[in-house]
C-alpha cells in the first residue's frame, strides 16, 4: 500500500468534518474520492498535505507515518497537491509559478530539465511563459497548476477538482493528461464532483458522505451502482 | 401640500453635494489647486531657494523610502502594520552610534592597514558600521516576529495590530533604560567628515568651514550624496532579491497565497522571517543614514520617521514596493516644502494630513491593488 488513511478524524473548530475516514491507494493506481459539496473531499487532501491537522487517526505513506508531518516535508517525500480552484500565483509569471513548484529542488540543472519536460508536455504554457499567471484562461491555469505540481517529481499527485469550471472539451483534455501522467508512473488521488469522468479513468473509487466512506469498489462497478447513479450520475443513467 | 419631496427625481443641490463623489472630487481639485499655486509662486519668487528645498526633501524622502519598504513588505506578506518598525529604525541608529562612539568600529581599516588612503578607510569603515546596524536590526525583527507576532498569526488582525503597538512602546522604553541605550538625547558622531559644496553661477565649489553661504546658490553635502547612493544601491539589491532569487519569488508567492505556498513545499515561516529581516535591515540602514543627516539620537527618534514612512507606504499603496518608494519621495517633498512655505510646525502635520486625504480619496494608494481578501 502506498497511502493508507485509517480512522481519520478532522475538525474545523466544533465541526466534525471527517468522521473516521478509511481508504487506501496502491502504487500506480488512480483512486477517486467522489461526493457532494461538504462531504470532506478537500479536507481529506489538505490533511494528507499537512495543511490541516487530524485530531485522531493515522496517515501512512510508503510505510512511514505522516499524520503530523510538516507540509514541506510531505512535498519532499513525494506527495504534491494540485489544489481546488487551481490557486495559480497570479502575480508571478508562468515560469515563476513553475519554479515555485520546484521550490525544494536546489539543483538548477535538474530544474531546467524538468522545466523543459513540462513545457514540452504543455506547449500552451511555453507560449505564455512570460505572462502573469493571472492572465491565463481557466483551462491554461489548470494546466499550469498540474505542471507546477509535476515540477517536484511527485510519486503521488493529489488532484482537487481539476475539472471545475472548465468546458467539456477542456475537461476531456485535462483527464487525458491525468491518464498520461499516471501511465508514466505517478499514482493519483483524484477528488471530483464530476463522478462520471472521475470513475471513467479511475481504477477504484470511494464515495464520501458527510466525512465517511459510504461505498467503495472498482470504478467500473461504481459507475453502475444504483446509489451512485442516483446521487451523482444524474439519475436514471 | 403632498409629501413627494423624498422621491423627487431631480435631487436638490444639497443632496448632490452630500453624495460623496462630488464633495470628494471638489475637495481634491481644491487641494491640488492650492498646492500647485503655492509651489508655483514659491518657484517664481526664489528659484534657488526652492531648488534647495527640493534637494533637502529628496534626501529625507530617500531615508523614508528605506523605512517604508519594511512596512509595505511586511504588510504584503502577513497583512500586519508593524508599528514597531520605526523603533527598529531607532535601534539601527543607536547601534551605529555605539559602534562608532564606543568601539570606533569605523576606524578599523586604518588600524588594520595603516597605509590605507583616508577616503577608502572611512568608506570601508562606514560600510562596516551600516552592515552591523542592518544585521542587528534584522535579528531584532526576527526575534520580535517569533515572540510577538507569530503566535497571533491566526488571531484576529486587530490583536496583532495592538501587539505591534505594544512592541513599539516596549522597544522605546526598554531602549530608554540606562543599561540599554539611554534616556537622553545624544549627539551623533559621524563616521566621516562633512564636506559641503556650493552650486551657483560660479560653478560648484567646496565650502570652507566657517564661510558664509553666498547668495543665490544651492548647497549640498556629501551626506546627501551618500544617502541617495546608499538608498539606490539597497533598492537595486532589494529589487534583485524580490524578482530574481528563489527566496524573493517565494516571498511574492507567499504574499499572494500562503496556503498554496505551503503546498509547494515553501517554508512559509522561514519566508516570513526573511521578509521581516530584510525590512528591518533596510530600516537599520535608514537609522544610520538619518542619524548622519540629523546628528542626534534618542529612544523616541523612531516614532515620527516611522509614522511618516507608514504614511508613505499607504500613499504609495501598501503592499507595493514601487509604491513605497514613490510615496516616500512625495512625503519627503511635502514635509520640506510645507516647513519652508507654510510654517515649520506644519512639517509633521502635513504627513497626517496626507494620510487622511489618501484614506478619504484613494484608500488603495497610488499603486494599490483593489483589496484582495482571501478566505
Amino acid at each position: 500500500m502506498m497511502l493508507e488513511v485509517k480512522d481519520l478524524n478532522v475538525y474545523y473548530g466544533a465541526i466534525h468534518a471527517l468522521k473516521g475516514l478509511n481508504f487506501h491507494l496502491d502504487k500506480g493506481e488512480i483512486v477517486t474520492l467522489i461526493g457532494a459539496n461538504g462531504a470532506g473531499k478537500s479536507t481529506t487532501l489538505n490533511t494528507i498535505s499537512g495543511i490541516l491537522r487530524a485530531r485522531s487517526g493515522q496517515i501512512t505513506f510508503m510505510d512511514k507515518e505522516i499524520t503530523r508531518t510538516e507540509p514541506q516535508d510531505i512535498v519532499r517525500m513525494g506527495i504534491v497537491q494540485v489544489p481546488e480552484g487551481r490557486k495559480i500565483f497570479a502575480t508571478l509569471s508562468v515560469l515563476e509559478n513553475l519554479e515555485m513548484g520546484a521550490f525544494l529542488n536546489n539543483d538548477k540543472e535538474s530544474i531546467q530539465k524538468d522545466l523543459d519536460a513540462v513545457l514540452q508536455r504543455f506547449p500552451r504554457l511555453r507560449e505564455r511563459r512570460r505572462q502573469f499567471g493571472g492572465t491565463l484562461s481557466g483551462g491554461e491555469q489548470q494546466m499550469l497548476a498540474i505542471a507546477r505540481g509535476l515540477m517536484s517529481h511527485p510519486s503521488l499527485l493529489l488532484l482537487d477538482e481539476p475539472s471545475m469550471g472548465l468546458s467539456p472539451i477542456l475537461v476531456e483534455q485535462i483527464f487525458e493528461i491525468i491518464r498520461d501522467i499516471n501511465a508514466q508512473g505517478t499514482s493519483i488521488l483524484l477528488v471530483e464532483q464530476n463522478a462520471q469522468m472521475a470513475l471513467s479513468i479511475a481504477d477504484r473509487g470511494y464515495v464520501l458522505e458527510t466525512g465517511r466512506v459510504v461505498l467503495e469498489g472498482p470504478a467500473h462497478e461504481l459507475l453502475h451502482e444504483p446509489m451512485v447513479v442516483e446521487a451523482y450520475l444524474g439519475g436514471h443513467g | 401640500m403632498n409629501s413627494t419631496k423624498a422621491v423627487s427625481p431631480t435631487p436638490s443641490f444639497i443632496e448632490m453635494l452630500v453624495r460623496r463623489r462630488v464633495l470628494r472630487t471638489f475637495f481634491l481639485v481644491f487641494l491640488v489647486a492650492v498646492v500647485v499655486w503655492r509651489i508655483g509662486t514659491a518657484l517664481w519668487a526664489n528659484p534657488t531657494l526652492f531648488l534647495q528645498q527640493v534637494i533637502d526633501g529628496l534626501r529625507l524622502g530617500f531615508v523614508y523610502a528605506l523605512i517604508a519598504l519594511g512596512y509595505t513588505m511586511v504588510y504584503g506578506i502577513v497583512r500586519l502594520i508593524n508599528f514597531a518598525h520605526g523603533d527598529v529604525f531607532m535601534i539601527g541608529a543607536f547601534m551605529s552610534y555605539l559602534a562608532i562612539a564606543r568601539v570606533q568600529l569605523h576606524l578599523w581599516p586604518t588600524k588594520v592597514f595603516p597605509g590605507i588612503s583616508p577616503v577608502l578607510a572611512s568608506g570601508i569603515g562606514s560600510i562596516t558600521v551600516i552592515l552591523l546596524s542592518m544585521a542587528v536590526c534584522a535579528l531584532a525583527a526576527i526575534t520580535i516576529e517569533r515572540v510577538a507576532y507569530k503566535p497571533l498569526r491566526s488571531a484576529p488582525r486587530i490583536s496583532a495590530l495592538i501587539t505591534a503597538i505594544g512592541v513599539s512602546f516596549f522597544l522605546e522604553y526598554f531602549g530608554a533604560l540606562d543599561f540599554v541605550f539611554t534616556p537622553n538625547f545624544i549627539t551623533y558622531k559621524r563616521p566621516f567628515d562633512v564636506t559641503t559644496w556650493v552650486f551657483g553661477s560660479g560653478g560648484v565649489q567646496a565650502l570652507v568651514p566657517g564661510q558664509a553661504i553666498p547668495e543665490n546658490t544651492v548647497t549640498f553635502s556629501n551626506i546627501s550624496i551618500i544617502i541617495v547612493i546608499a538608498t539606490i544601491f539597497l533598492l537595486v539589491v532589494l529589487q534583485y532579491i524580490v524578482t530574481q532569487t528563489k527566496i524573493g519569488k517565494a516571498m511574492r508567492a507567499t504574499a499572494y497565497d500562503q496556503q498554496t505556498a505551503r503546498l509547494m513545499g515553501i517554508n512559509v515561516n522561514g519566508i516570513i522571517s526573511v521578509t521581516f529581516a530584510i525590512g528591518a535591515g533596510l530600516a537599520g540602514a535608514a537609522g544610520m543614514l538619518y542619524a548622519i543627516a540629523f546628528p542626534q539620537v534618542t529612544f523616541l527618534m523612531g516614532v515620527l520617521p516611522g509614522l511618516k514612512a507608514f504614511v508613505a507606504a499607504v500613499l504609495g499603496g501598501i503592499g507595493s514596493i514601487p509604491g513605497a518608494f514613490v510615496g516616500a519621495l512625495i512625503m519627503g517633498q511635502a514635509e520640506v516644502l510645507s516647513a519652508a512655505y507654510i510654517s515649520t510646525p506644519m512639517r509633521d502635520a502635513i504627513a497626517f494630513t496626507i494620510l487622511i486625504v489618501v484614506l478619504l480619496v484613494r484608500p488603495t494608494g497610488i499603486f494599490g491593488e483593489a483589496q484582495r481578501e482571501k478566505a
